[in-house]
Formats: C-alpha cells, structure tokens, sequence
C-alpha cells in the first residue's frame, strides 16, 4: 500500500520545491519515478550507499556532470549520454565498468513528464552496457537558478590484471586508430539547439563504448593509450595525448573517417570536424604489430565499423601533431585557446 | 707625421672592403694596417692630414657594391708609425660582435665576364663568385664570415684558387666562397629516381630536357625551384597538377632584360629592380607575346633575371623563358637539401639539376611592385635579408627586443643596439615544416647577431603560433612579454621605416583581411591616432559577421551575403534586384542555416576587416563568388579587372557615408551597395563597377583620413596592411590625401602585408619601455 495520497502526476506535473525537501513528496519521487525506472538489487537495499564485494584488480573511478542543451536531441538525450559518457571514461582505463552513481539537481518547474523520459533513458543505457546505477541524490534548485536539469554521474570499474593503459604511454612508431567517423555529436547538438535545417538529419553518437573496449584489450593487452575524444574533439585528444607522452603525431586527413553529412555540415557552418566533441568514439593507440589485426576486430564490433588507422607516432617535434592534408601539404593541429577563431590575415 | 685609428661598422666583412682599404691607402701612400674583428673593420694610418682626409672620404665614395657603412669613428693615435707599408694584418675576435652579414648577391657583371669567356678557367663555372657577389647569408653557419663557417668549407681551395684569395689586387681577394671547377662545388642531373645521368654536361642535359616539356627541380641559391619552359603551355600545366598549385602566379625567369620585355612592360625604375643585386621577383603589366596561359592567369607576371651562374649559364643555353616557381608541393616550405627535395619533389620533378654546396637557410625568392613610383617589398627574403633598418632617434637605448610576427608569411625581428633585424619570410607556421624552421631559426639569429633580448613582442591573436612560441620563450627565459596590437604593429612597422622620431603621432590607415583587436573583436579596417607606444581607435569599417569564421576567407560570397543581411531586408533586396547574378547565386544557399548562424552568432565573428569587404565587391561583380584558390586572389582578380578603366571612372566613386557610434566614427555602405547593384542590374560593364568600387574606397578613405588628421591636429598619414598591396588603392588613397596637404607614409622595404609586422611589434615593445 503507497504512503503516499496522491500518485505522481507524470502527465501535467512539474517539479516542485518540495521534491527536494527531504519529505515525503521527495521519497515519492525517488520511488514512483528513479526506483521504479532504474531498479536493481543494489539500489532496491534503499541506502544511503551501495554495498558490494570490491572485485580482484585495480579499480577506476570516474566522474563526470552533464549539462547539455538540447536536453533532447537526435541520438539521445541528457540521460543516455550521462550514462554513457561517465561508463566511456571508466572504460578508456581498460577497464570493465561494474557501477555508477547518479545525482540530479532539477530546476523547479521542470516537467516531470520529461524527467521521466530521461530517467527511462538511463535505466535503458545502463542495462545494455550492464553498468547499474546503483546509489543517487536528488536536489533542487529555484526556477531560474538551473537549466532545467543537470546530471552527476560517477563510475567505478575494473581493470584486467595484465593491461597498463595511460595517456604518457604513446611511444614512436605506435599507430593511432579512431573506432569510427568524427564530429557526429557536436555537429547534431548544434544543429539541433539552433534548429538548423540540413538535408539528412545528423545523429549523436553517444555509445558506451565498454563492450568494444573488452574486446580490444583482452585482443590487444599491450594497448598504450584509450581517450574518448569528446569536448574539444580529435585534435585536443591527440595534443593532450602527444603532450603527456612528449611524442610527436601525425595523422592523415584522408584517413580521418568524417560522415559526408557531417562534412557538409561543417562546411556550411565552417567548423573543423577535429575539434568538434564525440560521445562514442574512441581513439587508441597501440604498437605497431597489433595495430591491423586490431583495426579488423575493432571493425567487426558494432561500433568500430567504421574504425581506421589514421596515423602514427613520430618522435620528434614534441609535442607536436602534424596532419598532412588532402592536398599532400602538412598543417599543425594545435590547441585552440578558445572557440575556433580565423587566423588568416 | 699624423696618426689615426679608424673603426668602421655595418655589413663590412666578406665583401671586398679590406683589398679596397688597402688600395686607396696604397694610392696615398699611407703607412699602416687594416684588419677585420668582431665590431666590423678596424683601420691605423699613418700619413699627412690631407691624405687621411682623403682616404676616409674615398672610403665612402668607393665602398664596395655589397657592403653598407653603418658609421666611421675616427680617433687619433700616436704619430709615430711603426710600419714601413700598409698592410692586411690577421682578423681578430676580442670584442663584441656588432659585424654586419651581407646578403646574397647576383652575379657581378666581372664574374658573368668570366664564366661566359671561353678562354677563362670559369668558363660555365655555375659557382662563379666574387667579394662583390655570389651566395652570403644562405651558406653561413656562424660568425665570423670565414670559409670555415660556410657551406664552402668542404671545398679546400686549389692553389690558383688560394692565389687569387691571397692577392689583395685581386677582387676575389678573401672571398669566402671563391671556387673554380678544380676545387669548388660540382653540378649534376639525376632521375626521379636518384639516378645520376651519365652526361657531359648537366647543364646542356638539363636545357634539353627542359626544351622536350619536362619538369626540373633546381638547386638554386636559397632553395629549390620547379622549372619548365614557361611558354609550353602543357608542361606549366603538368607542373600546376602535380604541384596541386591551380592559380597563384608562378615567377619567370628570363636570360636578359631583352627577353622580358617581350612580354611584359618594364619601366625604368621596374627595370633598376630587376638588374638590382638582390635580383628579386618583380611583378610587371603583361604585353606583347604571350606566355603559357597557365602561368599567371589572374594578371601580372612575375619576372626575374639570372642570379646565379647557374642560372646565367643555364638560360643562355636554353635562351627562353623558364617557369621557376618554389620548390616545394602545394603551400610547404621549398626544400633545401638534397635528400628532402628527393623525396619531396619526386612526385612533381622528371629530373633533379642538382650540387653539392649545402643551403644552410632557406631564403625564398623576394618579390617587388612597383607602386606610386617605389618599390615595395612585398616578400623580404633572399637579396635584402638580413639587412638591418636604423632605429629611429629616441631608440638609442632601447632594451633588445626579440618580436615574433604573425601567422601567415611570418617572419621575426629582433631589435638591439640601434638596429632592427627582420627575418627573411619564414611563410605560414600552420606549416609544420616552416614552424621548425622558424625555431630554429629564431635561435640562429640571436647567436649570429648576438642579441639577447630582453623582451618577447607577441600579437593580440591567442591562437597565432608565434604568440604560443613567443609566451613559451618568455616563460622558460624568465623575460618580459609585450603584447602589440596587430593594426598598430602595421603603423609602427611603417613609422620606423621612415624613421620617424619617437614622439611622433600620426594618423594610422591599416586595411587588412583580419587581425585581432581590443576585447578579442577582428580588425581589418582601421583608422588610428598612434604614437610607438599608444594608438586609439578612431574610425572604423562596420563589423559584419563572418558567417562561418575562416571559411568567410575561402569563400567570398559569404562576405556579399553578410553585407547584404547588414543593410537591408533579404526579402525586399531579392524583389528589387531580382535578376541581379549575385542575388540570384546567394538565393540558392542554404538562406535559414546562414539566417541563424548570424543570428545566434554561431561561428560568425564580427569584424571591421577592409579584406573581407573587398571578398565582398569581388564576388558581388562574380570574381571568385564560391571561393579562392590562395589569399588575396578576390581582391587581386577585382584590381587587375578595375585597372584599364580606373582613370576614366575618376568622377563615378560609388558613395559612403560616416556615422558616429560610442565616440568613434563608421563607415558606412548602405549607399555604396545601392549603387553597385543597381550598376549590376542595369547591366553595368564589370570593369566599370570595379573601378567605381575601387575609387569609392579610396574617396572615403581619403576623405575621413583627413578629417581626422584635421580633428587631432595631425599632419602625417600612414598607410599600411595587407590590401594596400592593392595598386589602384595606395595610388589613390595617397593622390588624394597629398592633395589635401597632408603627407602619406607608406612601406618600401618592410612588406606592407604581415611580412612587416613583427618590426612593428619590435618597436612597440621598445618604445613602452623607454
């Protein structure tokens, strides 16, 4: 029998103060909609905490918030993509996610017919990558003091005895491989918030991508670095990368798997598809035997279809990652300070 | 008996000064000696007051070609001489290194005597030089200027060789790179495939080849070049394929003067640049027979003559004009070894002519047009690098500087001891190759000039490499970083070279493609009241959105259609103007994603760049409407189409108005569009309207420029950026100004495009300091 008078109204209703208040209309919340939609053993204990059996190995811990707008948007949502962001970053250390931790803070006036779609989402990103959200938090703020909603998620995972993967770890003549084509995300969130128009509509890709990272390393044990290239795209993964391990790079244009769509739409909008973010893709970088037999089993994953091996490690200059473009010339692909800004004089 | 110690400093060494000293000192039978050290050259006579006189006078009137005095000190010494005769003593290295480095020069006419005389031992010796001529500042490793510090070090000289470098009567009396085919650098031809060609003679080989159409990549003084005959129009075509070059002009060279002017107009001052020692590129007005179409085919052709033997001797045999572009493929950085041109070129050359005298830095052809009746530098490499500009009075105790330039046809500057060092062109440190050579040689310039600044000059632009290199020295050196604001860096830049004395304020014209202004806004179409050390921003063109950043600079119709969304209503402009080319072209883009991106300012930065408005006119008349193919090619195709109607347009300027806005002025185009479209509907001949676009530029340019000189009791105008390149705009933006009794200053030596920025840098940087 509910406690509670009156069932969430899931339809019309819209968060409150009171959904926050520590009372009884937040633990209806938390039962009627996150419980109900999220539910597993570990969150059904109704803890402040999740308790679990520490697996044997090293673990890794990741955190990550979600602020995003269009909190809808082809390819996901706010919810998806703070399941699978936070599970991609645990998975980038080779390991195995087991769990994730989920914090809400919701705007008042928020519809809850909406946060429902987004909890429903999360539950369904969480179950295909076997992640569980297994303990969480709710707050809320005063109508103009949010967006709406943001999101916490942390990660915990698991590392295979024998893998070593880190960013400073990148030596010369290793190869670098991206699992698929560029720029998806960021170009459908664009498009999507500022309602541009193309011709094919263009998707996130937000994965998790844990499953093709198993595969990878328990292939590949000896794989060196895993990013996912989100905020700042391709480029500022491979600088952060070439950086940490005092390495040069340098990388094909023409070997750099980009949508046509995606390519057209950048052209439009003059943005260059290597600094625009990703959300399931990774890029890794492996010695050099592996690196075709690699690239194939990456290929046969569903999310490594379009996998290519884009370029390779160079010693020198530091530091530095160098692209030769399809014209046969080579540019530097630097850092932006900022957002992207024409230098031509 | 008087004595007298004589120091004399500037480009004074390896150039034949000493043989000179001691002929003159000869001549008047002084006593004494002269010998070079680490501050220039050193002389002591001895002899009457008359003839000491006369010597030190005839010093000047009778320098050598290469060499520049910078200053004579003149000091007495004891009257009693200790020698019997005047002699070259030993060079010494005691005391601060303050010596000049002599650029490269073009063949003199003794050595072109000597390698085109059968009878001489030169006889089509392609090494050929003297202390008058022949490579310099391309071959040295380190200072002193000694054979050992060259690229010629690997060639011991034969004894007639050593003879001639022993004899001060004889003009190759030390000079560094003194060789003959006993015992100086050979010449060979290869395949593509490093296979050396068994033949007599490369040069003959090489002209043949070059006469069946085929591609040659030749080692030349600075670097590589690509050649093929200049009039077959198949092999420049194959040349522009596999260097994926499509547009940009490529440089000619021809055997003579006569040659050229088959093809080109060439007037007098045109002509002294040509024949000038520095032998650079010189653009010149096509007429008479044609050269291949593929040559050039947005206007003016590039000329130059024979700088080297190599080249002298190569085009008498092949006795036609012959296509030599960099070489390099697409936009990289020309080679200069051997074994990277090898493995570069082999895609674009059929055969390789090449020797074994090493470049030890690249210095690309520098390129010359004559505007306004002056030369102007428009790329500064080979034959004026690394000549240095005199600081302005008030600089004497300036802090040495090191100033990193700009982005694009980058190059440094470093300022000390009165004296500002601007690097060759480094070209575009997007490149990763140029970006290594530009460290590298950063280093090399502070080690051969021996400067160790105290101050890093950067640009505004967080973004440019220069910037993040120059942050990076101050950082690891612990210096001082000054940040120059682009614009004002261009009206610095031209302030020094005319030597204007610190203090000086003048009204600042800078018209760009774009450069980074106050509170992170794009400039490009500036009018500044600037000193060294300040500038306000007075005037300005409109900030128009960019739609879509940089693409808005390859794609110039992207600028029409901003300019069209700034003044006036989509929808209304397209029922006016219907069946007007550009509208009808812009009707078919994407009008909602263009609509929001200005709207929502998705990367569509604003910004008041003079360039991008030219992009504008350009591809409102239909030139390069859907994009460019090099920078500059919208506003180049709009000049060169202008330019046969220009004077007769005079009176049609299309109209401009002005508008204060928060306390400065703006320009604006409401009008100016008006007219142009409703030239473009009626239908207006596109040569007319280009002029109209031109003129109606320049008058309102003019006009607001003296304005403002007027309002801030200013007398001098300077004009200077990237679009003053433009020869129809410096020409009447100056006519005008002067006619309203003010001066114009505009740049000659220092490239008036970002070629010139970092001597402006250089002097901001010094001038807040002092």
């Amino acid at each position: 029998m509910s406690p509670f008078t009156s069932p969430l109204d899931l339809q019309q209703g819209t968060v409150d103060m009171s959904h926050g208040s520590g009372g009884r209309a937040m633990a209806q919340l938390i039962e009627e909609l996150f419980v109900r939609h999220l539910d597993n053993d570990l969150l059904r204990q109704a803890n402040d905490q999740a308790l679990f059996e520490p697996p044997a190995g090293r673990l890794a811990i990741s955190t990550d918030s979600y602020v995003i707008s269009p909190l809808f948007f082809p390819g996901g949502d706010i919810g998806s993509l703070a399941v699978h962001g936070t599970i991609n970053d645990v998975a980038m250390a080779g390991a195995k996610p087991l769990y994730l931790s989920a914090s809400f803070i919701l705007e008042e006036g928020f519809l809850l017919a909406d946060l429902e779609k987004i909890v429903i989402s999360m539950a369904a990103a969480a179950k295909q990558a076997g992640t569980p959200i297994v303990t969480g938090d709710t707050k809320v703020v005063e109508r103009g003091k949010g967006d709406g909603i943001f999101i916490t998620t942390t990660g915990i995972g698991v590392v295979p005895a024998n893998v070593n993967i880190s960013g400073n770890r990148a030596k010369a003549g290793d190869r670098i491989l991206i699992s698929g084509s560029i720029g998806d995300h960021g170009v459908a969130i664009l498009s999507s918030r500022e309602n541009l128009q193309f011709s094919t509509t263009l998707s996130s890709d937000s994965a998790a991508l844990a499953d093709l990272v198993a595969c990878m390393v328990q292939a590949v044990p000896d794989i060196h670095c895993l990013r996912d290239p989100t905020r700042g795209g391709l480029a500022t993964t491979l600088n952060e990368l070439a950086r940490q391990s005092a390495v040069g790079m340098r990388i094909m244009e023409n070997d750099i798997p980009v949508k046509s769509s995606v390519k057209a739409a950048c052209e439009l909008l003059g943005l260059d598809p290597l600094y625009i973010a990703n959300e399931g893709k990774l890029v890794c970088i492996c010695p050099p035997e592996p690196a075709e037999a690699l690239l194939a089993l990456m290929r046969n994953h569903p999310l490594g279809r379009e996998a290519a091996i884009i370029g390779e490690v160079i010693a020198e200059p530091e530091g530095l990652v160098q692209m030769v473009t399809s014209f046969g010339g080579h540019r530097v692909v630097d850092w932006l300070a900022g957002e992207q800004l024409p230098r031509i004089c | 008996m008087l004595g007298k110690a004589i120091r004399i400093t500037g480009a004074v060494q390896g150039v034949g000064f000493r043989p000179t000293v001691w002929r003159l000192a000869q001549a008047r039978q002084l006593r004494g000696s002269v010998w070079n050290d680490s501050a220039g050259v050193q002389i002591q006579v001895w002899g009457s007051d008359e003839n000491i006189s006369e010597f030190i006078a005839e010093l000047f009137r009778q320098a050598p070609p290469l060499s520049r005095i910078d200053r004579i000190d003149v000091e007495p010494i004891g009257s009693s001489c200790p020698c019997q005769d005047f002699q070259i003593t030993a060079s010494r290295h005691d005391t601060a290194r303050r010596t000049g480095i002599a650029a490269d020069a073009a063949t003199c006419p003794d050595c072109r005597r000597d390698f085109l005389e059968p009878a001489n031992r030169r006889y089509f010796y392609p090494f050929t030089n003297c202390t008058h001529c022949g490579p310099r500042f391309s071959i040295i490793e380190a200072l002193p200027y000694d054979r050992i510090n060259t690229s010629m070090k690997h060639f011991p000289l034969c004894p007639s060789c050593q003879a001639e470098y022993d004899n001060p009567a004889d003009r190759r009396f030390h000079a560094q790179a003194n060789a003959c085919p006993d015992c100086g650098p050979t010449l060979w031809l290869e395949n593509n495939n490093a296979e050396t060609l068994p033949v007599t003679d490369a040069l003959m080989a090489a002209s043949a080849l070059l006469k069946q159409g085929k591609i040659v990549a030749i080692k030349g003084l600075g670097g590589f070049h690509l050649a093929c005959a200049a009039d077959n129009e198949n092999a420049v075509a194959q040349l522009r394929r596999r260097k994926q070059r499509y547009c940009k002009p490529f440089a000619v060279m021809a055997k003579d003067l006569a040659m050229i002017r088959r093809y080109a107009d060439v007037s007098p001052l045109e002509q002294a640049m040509l024949e000038d020692k520095a032998a650079p590129i010189v653009l010149l007005t096509a007429r008479g027979e044609k050269l291949a179409d593929s040559v050039a085919p947005d206007g003016q052709l590039g000329f130059m003559l024979p700088y080297t033997p190599l080249h002298h001797c190569l085009l008498q045999i092949f006795n036609g004009p012959l296509v030599l572009t960099s070489g390099n493929r697409s936009d990289e950085p020309q080679s200069i070894d051997n074994d990277e041109a090898r493995s570069q070129l082999h895609p674009v050359a059929d055969y390789f002519l090449l020797h074994d005298r090493d470049i030890i830095r690249r210095l690309d052809d520098s390129v010359i047009r004559i505007i306004d009746a002056e030369p102007r530098v428009l790329r500064r490499a080979r034959g004026f690098a690394p000549e240095p500009f005199k600081l302005p009075p008030g600089f004497e105790r300036a802090r040495p500087v090191l100033a990193m330039g700009g982005e694009l046809k980058n190059s440094f500057c470093l300022l000390h001891e009165g004296q500002a060092v601007l690097s060759q062109y480094m070209g575009d440190l997007e490149n990763p190759h140029a970006q290594a050579q530009y460290r590298q040689q950063i280093q090399h310039y502070q080690q051969l000039f021996n400067v160790v600044p105290e101050i890093i000059a950067v640009d505004l632009h967080p973004d440019y490499v220069s910037t993040q290199l120059g942050l990076q020295l101050a950082r690891c050196g612990n210096l001082q970083i000054a940040e120059a604001q682009h614009h004002h860096a261009h009206i610095a830049a031209c302030m020094a070279e005319h030597g204007l004395p610190l203090g000086t304020a003048v009204l600042g014209v800078a018209f760009d493609g774009l450069g980074m202004g106050l509170n992170r806004q794009l400039w490009g179409g500036e009018f500044l009241c600037a000193d060294y050390r300040h500038f306000t921003r007075l005037a300005h063109f409109p900030d128009v959105p960019l739609p879509g950043g940089a693409q808005a600079i390859r794609e110039p119709w992207r600028n029409a259609y901003a300019q069209f969304n700034h003044y006036f209503d989509w929808k209304a402009l397209q029922q006016s103007f219907a069946d007007v080319e550009i509208l009808r072209f812009l009707a078919v883009k994407p009008q909602q994603i263009l609509e929001t991106m200005i709207a929502r300012q998705l990367n569509s930065p604003r910004s008041s760049s003079c360039g991008r408005f030219l992009d504008a006119c350009a591809a409102a008349v239909g030139l390069c409407t859907e994009q460019i193919n090099y920078e500059g090619q919208a506003a180049i195709q709009l000049e060169n189409l202008a330019t046969p109607v220009f004077a007769e347009q005079q009176e049609q300027a299309y109209p401009a108005d002005l508008r204060q806005c928060d306390g400065s002025i703006i320009i604006e185009w409401h009008r100016f569009w008006i007219a142009l479209l409703t030239d473009l509907q009626h239908p207006t001949n596109a040569a007319v309207i280009a002029a109209r676009i031109h003129h109606g530029l320049a008058r309102i340019t003019a006009n607001l420029a003296v304005q403002l000189c007027e309002q801030h009791g200013l007398d001098t105008v300077v004009l200077n950026g990237g679009v003053f390149q433009n020869r129809l705009l410096l020409e009447e933006i100056s006519r005008l100004i002067r006619q309203a009794g003010k001066t114009v200053l505009s740049p000659s030596k220092v490239p008036t495009n970002d070629g010139g920025l970092a001597l402006g840098q250089a002097i901001i940087a010094a001038a807040q300091e002092l």
